[in-house]
């Protein structure tokens, strides 16, 4: 019997996580990000797993490395200045090819900001806030029941490829209560492990680009590093074939399966004169608008901010005149949509700062602005 | 249909139980749709409280309240900021204890708020013997002032939400809030 239960953002991103099999918790308590510590501090000794509260977010994220080699499922959850503090194990994660999944509950920024206001600050450094060469997997919750869902996805994503994944929510999302169903049956994907052989590489080019990584303890006499490394995984800084390779590798292992990765919602959009486009807790007023408006305005819901969908909303707004991109910073995810679309649209920002989410009267208000039918 | 509820006071009041009590009765045990939202100081006790329910009989999409149809205050602070946002013909509920009402009274007038007075504070300490549970005294009296949800499901909610071995004393206070509004 499916299950229901009216909770927390939060906690039903831990309730997610531990459905998803994470055994494995280090981070540093920060709003508005703290319930899913908080809740995976009582819950996973219960199924036998761990929660460290470290020094800091650095460690954190270093934490959940060394556990994900140990062969645990492994995430942290924090917000703006702590996804700050991470990036360079973050980077880390990428060359190394660690899966982790990294939960930001963004909050008003920069710096400390506005702790218990929302935001979609972090969006560009999710996408690039760690030095070099990669291609992030982020997923952004619009409702409870989604941030549980998304974060069972971003483990999923997480082993599929040998990634770090991001969950990209806000304060919104993080502290709203609504209703969520816990299906019987949750898909998630097991860690695969390789095969004890002679000729294993643990950096080798198989398996969408992946292949299947040992945890120590397993026996592998294997190197891991962030240096420029060769498929056994030994440093080679200077050939620029080997870095050339490895750091293609690891792009291509997301670019090549955006098919299977990139997840947009959509409504309307066929005839619409002007489409709104959305991801996390805006969602919400612009559903609300579009359902309100009687002019030709269709939504698009961004699922998957990173790798961008360019794809999918280069053919959903192929008909309309006007695009207007709402989130919550002041243009992050609008320079996505502007290199996707200018060519056909004209791209608009409702860029809100200070902490509120845009109300469905505001957005109706910037639809009258921009004009349409 | 619906409607937007605000319940307001001081942190530690409970007021952002109250209005998880009330989300958590509708959704779970009325077969309605809920979002519950809050907003809070940085500070543990003392600060300004406030937590907003919206009920509908379907799909929540904005979950933030804007115009409640409902407002409770407990605090004569939060009586006096958040009053200009309810409704035309729309329900105040006070704790006396804590609000004066007199403050408001312009308001309530021009737009012919229907005001209720509940001692949830008086009722919890003199009857409960509990100060702490003024805000389920609360509930009882939103329960049967309001009829937003129902008072099985009220007292289903109340069980599963508050600390295990307090059950007895919070449906008390419950049945206390409920019996002030009759």
């Amino acid at each position: 019997m499916a299950e229901e239960f009216f909770i927390q953002g939060n906690e039903a991103c831990a309730k997610g996580a531990i459905a998803a099999g994470c055994r494995f918790f280090a981070g540093y308590p920060i709003t508005p990000s703290t319930e899913v510590a908080e809740t995976l501090a009582r819950e996973l000794p219960k199924v036998g797993g761990s929660f460290v509260q470290m020094e800091d977010e650095i460690a954190s994220a270093g934490a959940i490395i060394g556990a994900s080699w140990g062969g645990a499922k492994s995430m942290t959850a924090t917000s703006g200045p702590g996804i700050s503090l991470m990036q360079e194990n973050i980077g880390y994660a990428f060359m190394s090819e660690t899966p982790i999944v990294i939960v930001d509950v963004q909050r008003g920024s920069p710096s400390t900001a506005q702790p218990t206001m929302a935001a979609q600050g972090d969006m560009m450094q999710a996408r690039w806030g760690s030095h070099g060469d990669y291609e992030p997997i982020a997923l952004s919750p619009s409702s409870v029941q989604e941030f549980f869902d998304f974060t069972i996805k971003a483990f999923n994503l997480a082993e599929e490829y040998r990634v770090p994944v991001f969950v990209m929510a806000d304060e919104v999302i993080g502290h709203m209560r609504e209703k969520i169903i816990v299906e019987d049956s949750i898909e998630i994907v097991p860690r695969k492990r390789p095969e004890k052989t002679d000729d294993y590489l643990p950096f080798e080019n198989i398996e969408n680009g992946t292949t299947p990584m040992p945890a120590f303890g397993d026996g592998f006499n294997i190197h891991v590093t962030g240096l420029t490394h060769d498929e056994r995984g030994y440093p080679d800084t200077n050939t620029p074939e080997t870095h050339d390779k490895l750091v293609q590798r690891i792009c291509d292992k997301v670019l090549n399966n955006k098919d299977k990765i990139c997840s947009v919602k959509s409504e309307n959009c066929e005839d619409a004169d002007i489409i709104l486009v959305s991801y996390g807790a805006p969602v919400r007023s612009v559903v609300e608008a579009v359902n309100k408006t009687d002019k030709k305005v269709g939504y698009i819901k961004i699922d998957t901010p990173w790798p961008f969908p360019d794809e999918q909303i280069e053919k959903l707004t192929a008909n309309a005149k006007d695009i207007i991109v709402v989130e919550m910073n002041l243009g992050q995810m609008y320079y996505e949509v502007d290199r996707v679309c200018k060519r056909n649209s004209n791209v608009h920002l409702m860029g809100v700062i200070g902490g509120l989410l845009p109300t469905p009267d505001e957005i109706l208000e910037e639809i009258d602005r921009v004009g349409g039918n | 249909m619906r409607t937007e509820i605000r319940i307001c006071g001081f942190g530690g009041q409970g007021v952002i139980l109250a209005g998880i009590i009330l989300g958590k009765s509708a959704c779970l045990f009325d077969g309605k749709e809920a979002v519950q939202t809050q907003s809070y100081g940085p500070e543990a006790r003392g600060g300004a409280s406030k937590c907003e329910v919206v009920i509908s009989d379907s799909e929540v999409d904005y979950p933030k309240v804007q115009n409640p149809d409902i407002l409770v205050a407990m605090s004569n602070e939060a009586l006096i900021k958040y009053i200009v946002d309810l409704k035309d013909n729309g329900t105040l509920i006070v704790d006396p204890g804590t609000t004066y009402v007199d403050d408001v009274k312009d308001y309530i007038e021009e737009h012919n708020i229907e005001v209720y007075e509940a001692p949830a504070t008086k009722t919890a300490t003199d009857e409960i013997g509990l100060k702490i549970v003024a805000n389920i005294v609360m509930v009882g009296a939103i329960t049967k002032i309001t009829k937003v949800i129902s008072k099985e499901a009220a007292i289903k909610a109340i069980e599963a939400s508050v600390p295990k071995g307090t059950e007895e004393k919070n449906i008390a206070a419950f049945e206390a809030g409920y019996a002030l509004a009759e």
